[in-house]
């Protein structure tokens, strides 16, 4: 074991990966020069050369096509998005292909592609630089989506995503980049998709999350257990394919469920979650779930403004107090 | 044959209050930059902030020569020059920069999003190339009400590299619109030099290629730029065809903020070349041509640096004595009434 950051953790995920395989490379803006805008793929120019850390234009379909192209002749390309914000423009070639094309072919294709890239708000980066749609993308049927809210599973998930034989969607919080935690040094540490994690066990409530929501309920379910709420707190790591029977498990022990995300609460993910847990445990539940999410709005850059349009722990501290009121 | 009198390319038939407003307008954006970049620092304002300075004589050149607000701009994320020079207040830029009720957009923006259509500035854009497929809009709009009006778009080298900016250019090209492309050729995108983001450096090239005119310009001296700007603007309302400028500049300071923090500058650029661009400042060689040709003395440089500095000051002290947008404006304007 190693601490070390989030961060730190998504280049040694990598670093491991292209050491092992060949036929793992990297493309984006400013990974490899400038070794990347959040530091990323800081020294991996030096370490694996030009060929396989590509520095690319400010070309978003480009980039999208590329890595989708080389996947489907037999590379295993990681390509990064400066943000998820930049991959609107490149979204049909993520969807009506990337997403496509292994189907499309009855199987004769595949896709090995990872799409990474930090997502979600910053501090004030307002309105076009704050999203990070994991629902869009869950919504489309082919990708596979991966939200690691933790160094370890950073490393963990990152090296499944380049292992995987389709296309990913790998979603970093740039809010957690300098997060630090215990990463295994094995380098066959690997994290299966679709195992949610208990992140803290508890009896009164559940409160499901996945990427930097993971984090915020930890913090509310510490300030729950000053008011004797023993909150269980789940992490879903992947968002397809999606654990239901560890979310179901702790619902049968709890009850109450709290669901967490950071985007527009309109049409979200917790909206399916919450469903699921409605078709999955209704007879288990003693009250409605209750869902925290972004407000919709476009991000406003005024400080107070954002602060009311980001979700925050107290809001799950609250909602789960309606939940057990 | 009679002889005709052509004047040399370096002199202008420009009037000394002129020149002098040339200066100001330039020296107005650097001071306000300057200010700006204190403020972050004392964490007043926050988000990414991207300074103009080096690039001043691209606004000051051209906007100045519309006819606002009947005529469009759009541009990108480094867009504090481009409103001041369409004739927002520096005290609404700096509340939009502090989140203030009081700024441009109530504070919903930001630094990458400063807009005040009144005036003819239809806003940055934090997205890059974002404003290029506007501008086809903007400029059929302009042709369909007839007018003679143009739109100005400007945006990076960076861009150019974009997709929508080729299918953007090819329906200017082909429907033919008024609309007149800066390219805000300042060498590099963040980290990346032109060099290594295009295979064909030739951007002029790829406009033509795409059915609309242009030349490559020295974006350095201001009066270069206006004398061009002049005869373009013209043309272009005497035609309805548009027109691309790839005019070379420089960016003084880092890409943005976060650029000069972590020092990121020494990975694609020395201080070598920085340092001979600076000597070409277009501040000073204006300041230099209104020497020489005696338009301004001592007492008239520190008289105007006094009353930029009070402008700035009062900008300053509106803005922070402004109040934060209302908790109950966070769902206003997502729709218009
Ligand atoms: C679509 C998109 N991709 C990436 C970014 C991140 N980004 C912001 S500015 C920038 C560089 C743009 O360079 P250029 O167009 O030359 O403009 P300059 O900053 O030099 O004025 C990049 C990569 C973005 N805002 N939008
Ligand atoms: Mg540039």
């Amino acid at each position: 074991m190693a601490v070390m950051r989030y961060q730190q953790a998504v280049r040694l995920a990598m670093t491991e990966e292209m050491r092992r395989d060949p036929n793992v490379f990297l493309l984006g803006e400013e990974i490899a020069q400038y070794q990347g805008t959040y530091r990323v793929t800081e020294g991996m120019l030096q370490e694996f050369g030009e060929r396989r850390v590509v520095d690319t234009p400010i070309s978003e379909i480009g980039i999208a096509g590329m890595a989708t192209g080389a996947a489907m002749a037999g590379l295993r390309p990681v390509a990064e998005f400066m943000t998820w914000s930049f991959a609107l423009s490149a979204m049909d070639q993520l969807i009506n292909h990337a997403a496509k094309i292994t189907y499309m072919s009855g199987g004769r294709i595949q896709c090995p592609v990872v799409f990474r890239g930090p997502a979600g708000v910053g501090t004030q980066l307002s309105a076009q630089h704050s999203h990070s749609l994991e629902s869009w993308f869950a919504h489309t049927p082919g990708f596979k989506v991966v939200m690691p809210a933790t160094p370890a599973d950073a490393k963990g998930l990152l090296k499944t995503a380049i292992r995987d034989n389709n296309p990913i969607i790998f979603m970093e919080h740039a809010g957690l980049y300098g997060l630090s935690g215990e990463v295994p040094d094995d380098t066959e540490f690997m994290i299966p998709f679709g195992q949610a994690a208990v992140r803290r066990e508890g009896t009164d409530i559940s409160l499901v999350a996945y990427s930097r929501g993971v984090q915020m309920c930890l913090k509310a379910a510490e300030a729950l257990a000053k008011d004797n709420i023993s909150a269980e707190v789940i992490d879903l790591r992947t968002l397809v394919p999606l654990d239901m029977a560890t979310v179901v498990a702790s619902i049968t022990k709890t009850h109450r469920a709290v669901v967490v995300q950071e985007e527009w609460r309109n049409v979200g993910f917790a909206a399916e979650l919450a469903t699921r847990i409605y078709e999955q445990a209704f007879d288990e539940l003693d009250a409605p779930v209750e869902r925290v999410a972004g407000a919709d709005v476009p991000m406003p850059y005024a400080k107070n403004l954002e602060r009311a349009a980001i979700p925050t722990d107290a809001d799950i501290v609250a909602a789960a107090k309606r939940a057990l009121a | 044959m009679a002889k005709t009198v052509v004047a040399p390319p370096t002199e202008d038939n420009i009037s000394r209050a002129e020149m002098l407003d040339l200066y100001r307008l330039m020296l107005r954006v650097r001071r306000l930059e300057e200010s700006v970049y204190r403020k972050f620092h004392e964490a007043k304002i926050g988000g990414y902030l991207h300074r103009y300075d080096g690039q001043e004589a691209l606004v000051a050149g051209i906007v100045p020569q519309l006819q606002l607000p009947q005529d469009k701009i759009l541009c990108t994320y480094r867009d504090h020059a481009h409103a001041l020079a369409c004739g927002t207040s520096a005290r609404e830029i700096m509340a939009e920069l502090m989140g203030r009720a009081t700024g441009c957009a109530g504070g919903k923006g930001g630094s990458m999003h400063l807009i005040d259509p009144d005036k003819g500035f239809l806003g940055g854009d934090g997205i890059v190339g974002g404003p290029i497929p506007i501008s086809v809009g903007v400029g059929y709009a302009l042709q369909y009400t007839g007018s003679k009006n143009i739109c100005v778009c400007y945006f990076g080298d960076g861009a150019m590299n974009q997709g929508g900016v080729h299918e953007a250019f090819n329906m200017v090209g082909l429907f033919k619109l008024p609309v007149l492309y800066i390219l805000e050729n300042n060498k590099y995108a963040m980290g990346t030099s032109v060099q290594r983001s295009t295979g064909q450096l030739d951007f002029v090239l790829k406009a033509k290629a795409h059915g609309i005119a242009g030349e490559r310009i020295d974006g350095m001296d201001v009066l270069n730029v206006r004398r061009i700007a002049e005869r373009v603007i013209k043309q272009i309302r005497e035609t309805g065809e548009p027109y691309f400028l790839d005019v070379e500049c420089y960016r003084f300071f880092g890409h943005g903020i976060g650029d000069d923090n972590t020092g990121g500058q020494k990975f694609y650029r020395s201080e070598e070349e920085v340092s001979k661009w600076r000597q070409r400042d277009p501040i000073s060689q204006i300041l230099r041509d209104l020497k020489h040709k005696g338009y301004i003395n001592d007492e008239q440089i520190e008289a105007i640096e006094a009353e930029i500095k009070a402008e700035v000051e009062d900008a300053i002290h509106f803005a922070e004595n402004s109040l934060e947008p209302p908790l109950e404006s966070l769902y206003e304007n997502v729709f218009s009434e």
